[in-house]
């Protein structure tokens, strides 16, 4: 049988493929592009949320702050180290990230504005990318979805200390309720775009989920998370702002609008609020790190050469 | 770039009485560096007691291409299992 037909079988059999495995050379640079760019939106989505961790309101806002961040880096790791198993270069995919080759989640170029931004990141963003997560569990790239298991351990944290950090400024005084609602506002619609362009508008779909890399469609996973998170805005106490949001009982389903996706196409293109200034960052904190690279393979090679001497 | 620095298997124990089990790869200038960047990226929740670090290119690996010729001495050994032999079930503890 040729190796073409015997993948597709494979993988149509939910079988797992695994990194010395023959793969078609598409499914290969799918992969990669789609790790790669989960990979850096771990890296970018620390920007957004360290930029508070300096102005936490509390030490114990501060810890939960630093270790949330921390994980977002560990997600980061996870996902690179999957994109080497395919034969990618670490250091490429940095200089990709940097001179824009390679994108990264929109979500990650609006800005934070105020502290109930880290609750509401918490909620909608991460419960949003969970959404989009949880079922790239069952990917059939094994070292994806071995990372991809981790990821949604550690992204339950996540959810759980936004939510909890809203309930408890709605438990507080008028200021502080008005700056969650302000916050949802600001987040509400970016959070919906999280999920990629219509299914009608999505070029890479059907590939994707013939070869189950992608196990449900971006407007699946839209109304999975709408109705999800409704209830749990009306336990908070807080609007969504969308007129058009309501319970549909023949679908089973809630009704809500598009976001402005033509809004979406310029943050995709470089031109949201917070692009340049999220990749000049990165590219200065890479460029800044470089001493130590250095001086940690200059070490390296001493001791070695010391080691050598000694036996 | 930390591409020049090597890569390396990273194996956790979870607990005494586990097996170390391969929970993924990082890259690291030496086995040092290698051990307590494992432990930052892939024990932050206690998920083990005991690391090994390994460099990826010492791991020798049997090739899937060989597969079926590789594992199929065991294949046709089906004396191997217990449930090979059939035994009267009124006999005891066997």
């Amino acid at each position: 049988m040729d190796l073409e037909a015997e993948f597709e079988r494979a993988v149509s059999g939910e079988q797992r493929v695994e990194p010395r495995d023959w793969m078609p050379d598409g499914y290969r640079k799918t992969l990669i592009r789609q790790i790669a760019q989960h990979a850096h939106s771990e890296i970018i989505g620390m920007q957004p949320e360290g930029n508070w961790i300096s102005r936490a309101p509390s030490l114990r806002r501060k810890a939960i702050l630093l270790a949330k961040v921390q994980d977002e880096a560990g997600h980061g790791l996870y996902l690179y180290a999957a994109t080497e198993t395919l034969g990618a270069d670490r250091g490429e995919l940095t200089e990709n990230l940097i001179n824009g080759r390679q994108k990264y989640s929109s979500i990650f170029n609006y800005p934070t504005l105020s502290y109930a931004d880290v609750g509401t990141i918490g909620w909608l963003v991460d419960g949003a990318a969970i959404c989009n997560q949880v079922p790239l569990c069952r990917t059939s790239y094994g070292p994806y979805a071995r990372a991809m298991i981790r990821i949604c351990k550690e992204e339950s944290f996540h959810q759980r200390q936004g939510y909890e950090l809203l309930m408890t400024m709605m438990r507080g005084t008028d200021a502080q309720r008005a700056m969650v609602q302000e916050s949802v506002d600001r987040f509400w619609w970016p959070s919906l775009m999280m999920f990629g362009p219509p299914d009608s508008e999505s070029s890479n779909t059907e590939q994707s989920m013939k070869w189950r890399i992608k196990r449900n469609t971006n407007d699946e996973l839209r109304q999975k998370f709408v109705d999800m998170t409704v209830p749990q805005a009306e336990k908070l106490g807080v609007t969504l702002p969308d007129p058009a949001l309501k319970w549909n009982p023949e679908r089973g389903h809630y009704d809500f609008g598009q976001p402005d996706w033509d809004e979406f196409w310029q943050v995709v293109g470089g031109n949201g609020p917070a692009n340049a200034q999220r990749i000049a960052h990165r590219r200065k904190a890479h460029e800044d790190g470089e001493w130590v690279r250095a001086a940690a393979a200059a070490h390296a090679a001493r001791r070695a050469r010391r080691e050598e001497g000694v036996a | 770039m930390s591409s020049s620095w090597p890569l390396w298997e990273v194996f956790v124990r979870g607990k005494r009485g586990l097996n170390h089990v391969h929970v993924g790869s990082l890259h690291a200038p030496d086995a040092e560096m290698a051990l307590r960047n494992a432990r930052d990226v892939y024990t932050r929740r206690n998920e083990g007691v005991s690391i090994w670090v390994v460099p990826a290119a010492a791991i020798t690996a049997s090739s899937p291409d060989e597969k079926d010729p590789f594992f199929a001495p065991s294949g046709d050994k089906v004396y191997r299992h217990p449930t090979f032999y059939s035994i009267p079930e009124d006999v005891p503890h066997l």
